[in-house]
């Protein structure tokens, strides 16, 4: 589905569970200053790889998120903020 | 003078620090303040190969010198000696989680920085291995420019290598300090990132623990359901494990009360020593397995880093309530006790999801009343068993706790919706690895709680309990007359009583409200020290206060007890803590208001809907 020279940007938190993804860009203007210092904490970068391990048992919120070693846990709008392009083919 | 040379240890949030920190200083800990800020200063001591003494200092855990809350705020300044009451420290001990270093060796590359003689102590090694990572610490020593220890702090591995580099760093001589960080986090990350890369020898991916643990316990059905579990096992447990201790040391209590009462003459002297102080610390010190097991489980809870992921299931719920899953940490830690759960909410970094937290934190069941709601459902509930070992007066227990915590979800919710409307609140939490706490760091952990609680059931509620026994005894009643009547203690009961009668409450139970306020559980002593002297020397003086209660109280006042005590405010240190958090009157005034209005309330419906099923009373 993806061209390889065209990688089409999802939000993280449309990814499905289980797919690696590498963050293309992250709206911080939606952030608020905590917010966004916070993310910056976990490693959250252009390029970083990311994988959406759990979600929330309430409402698939909040989402438990592998970015590099580590395991994060975020609200889905947060994880909105994150633009992502799938690194796993969406057609195995 | 010369002040000790001073070490700080600093890294990340769940990189092991506090297990290491035990491990370099052991059970001898102090715990205090930082001046002007209620951010914890937990210091220890170390002695050199050459039997010079070092303080050693465990700084809040922190991602980066970029404050994000007050906690990190005070790390920052601590080591560009710009902290208050606090001098610059003379070495560092970083602390890194082996298995993730491309993450905190940003915060240790700015640390390094800092020109502070520094070791890194690479942590967790076992867990990493665990994971199939496997890392080349020469390599990173040389990347980094500091000495690199793999240590394993809670299996005490590593350490002597430690404390060896330590001696060698505190015996050369010293350079001076920068006082100025100006990187750029995100090139820090990205030189980071490349140290990590070139320190790993090996990264087989095999199924991590962690991973498979989680895909149970945060299963979206299971989750929940094992997390309710936990809570239920906790709750039993505190009862099922805490019968024979509190026997032992009733036991020991009536013994020393005999022998207190066969060496002293009959007198004010003995009765005070009797009726007042054995009498009154002995029903609260009872206590102290009860409270232990619970800070038990709550130790183990965090230590497995089982505790976020409850905050992780609960983020949803408590969101609905206006409340962020982080507050779900320091309102578990409220249920052993309020104080140290509102000082807990300086990790929610939204002031008013902080408020809202702090206000409805005094009620969750915390672990003083536990003595009043022990008491009372020993005397009034009966002791059934209901099958599958679960009894009737743990599911009494179990539905006092739940009681709070709707009590909380519902003022949280009202709060958020009236006086502190507004503001989104986020939930942003590192997950970390799943591991076996070691069983010194629980202990460590227990030690401190008994102390502190022996040192209040020592000052405060020794204190209280002569006050009230002086009050109780004073003037003496004339034959035929009822000492809990004509003293003083008794004039003052009649004033509260007067407004609390309509709920139920007799004249005992407004006798022991006032002593109470100083803590809860003083309300069990009060009401002991009363009858003890009401008794005098009558043949019923050997009765248990389960008895004695049994005989006092209708059924419906006792069920109205315990509804107050859900609710009721009745504790000085979290009406003081609450004013310090909040900088001023205003929100414990707010807090104790409400708070008492809703326990007036709780107390009166149970009392009526009680009586009107034909429970007695009336």
């Amino acid at each position: 589905m993806n061209a390889p020279f065209q990688p089409e940007t999802i939000g993280l938190d449309q990814l499905e569970l289980g797919t690696k993804a590498l963050v293309a860009s992250i709206d911080w203007d939606v952030l608020d200053h905590g917010e966004a210092c916070r993310l910056k904490d976990f490693g959250f970068d252009e390029g970083v790889a990311v994988e959406p391990l759990h979600l929330g048992p309430f409402g698939r919120d909040p989402i438990a998120i592998r970015v590099g070693r580590m395991t994060v846990a975020i609200r889905r709008r947060h994880a909105g903020a994150i633009r992502v392009v799938p690194v796993t083919p969406m057609i195995s | 003078m010369n002040p000790l040379p001073l070490v700080a240890v600093a890294g990340s949030p769940n990189a092991g620090k506090s297990a290491l920190f035990n491990a370099l200083t052991g059970a001898r800990q102090k715990v205090a303040n930082y001046p002007g800020v209620t951010v914890e200063r937990k210091s220890g001591r170390l002695t050199l190969a050459d039997g010079r003494p070092v303080e050693m200092v465990d700084l809040p855990g922190a991602y980066s010198l970029d404050p994000a809350s007050p906690d990190e705020a005070v790390t920052r300044d601590v080591l560009l000696g710009r902290q208050k009451g606090e001098r610059q420290p003379d070495a560092l001990v970083i602390v890194l989680d082996a298995s993730n270093l491309d993450n905190h060796l940003r915060f240790a590359l700015q640390l390094i920085e800092l020109g502070l003689p520094t070791i890194v102590a690479l942590n967790m090694i076992d867990l990493a291995k665990r994971d199939g990572l496997e890392l080349d610490p020469a390599r990173l020593e040389q990347e980094l420019g500091v000495p690199v220890i793999e240590t394993v702090a809670v299996r005490r591995r590593g350490v002597t290598e430690l404390h060896t580099a330590l001696d060698d760093m505190l015996s050369a001589p010293r350079c001076g300090v920068h006082k100025h960080v100006k990187s750029d986090l995100i090139l820090l990350q990205r030189r980071a990132r490349e140290i990590a890369t070139a320190a790993v020898l090996r990264d087989t991916p095999v199924r991590r623990w962690t991973h498979r643990l989680d895909s149970v316990l945060l299963h979206p059905i299971v989750g929940p359901i094992i997390l309710a579990l936990i809570m239920f096992v906790m709750f039993q447990g505190v009862f099922a494990w805490s019968a024979a201790p509190m026997a032992w040391i009733g036991d020991a209590i009536a013994w020393l009360s005999g022998a207190v009462t066969d060496a002293l003459p009959p007198g004010l002297l003995r009765s005070m020593v009797v009726d007042g102080a054995i009498a009154g610390v002995g029903a609260v010190i009872t206590f102290l397995p009860q409270i232990l097991i619970l800070f038990f489980f709550i130790l183990l809870l965090e230590g497995t880093g089982y505790m976020v992921r409850a905050a992780f299931l609960m983020d949803k719920l408590m969101h609905g309530a206006g409340l962020s899953g982080r507050a779900f940490i320091p309102l578990l830690s409220s249920f052993a006790c309020a104080v140290p759960g509102i000082m807990a909410t300086r990790t929610i970094d939204d002031p008013k999801d902080r408020l809202t937290t702090i206000l409805v934190a005094p009620l969750m069941t915390c672990s003083a009343r536990l003595p009043v709601y022990t008491l009372i459902i020993a005397a009034f509930i009966p002791n059934r068993n209901l099958g599958y070992g679960v009894g009737l007066q743990g599911v009494v227990m179990f539905g006092l706790y739940i009681t709070g915590i709707s009590g909380a979800l519902l003022a949280a919710f009202a709060l958020r919706r009236g006086v502190l409307k507004g503001g989104g609140g986020g939930f942003m939490m590192e997950l970390p690895k799943y591991q076996m706490p070691s069983l010194k760091d629980v202990g460590i952990g227990l030690l401190t709680r008994a102390q502190i609680f022996l040192k209040r059931a020592g000052t405060i509620i020794l204190g209280t309990t002569i006050i009230l026994w002086a009050f109780a005894s004073m003037p003496q009643a004339a034959p035929g007359q009822k000492q809990s009547e004509v003293s003083i203690a008794g004039h003052i009961a009649n004033g509260i009583q007067a407004v609390v009668k309509p709920i139920g409450f007799n004249h005992d139970i407004a006798l022991a409200l006032l002593p109470a306020m100083a803590a809860r559980e003083v309300a069990v002593s009060a009401i002991a020290t009363v009858y003890s002297i009401d008794e005098g020397d009558n043949p019923s003086h050997n009765k248990t206060l389960v008895e004695k209660l049994r005989h006092r109280w209708p059924l419906p006042t006792a069920l109205a007890f315990l509804a107050w005590f859900v609710f009721a405010p009745q504790c000085i240190s979290t009406i003081a803590v609450t004013r310090r958090e909040t900088n001023g009157w205003k929100w414990p005034l707010f807090m104790v208001t409400y708070l008492f209005a809703l326990a007036y309330l709780a107390a009166g419906a149970t009392y009526w809907i009680a009586v009107a099923a034909g429970l007695g009373g009336a």
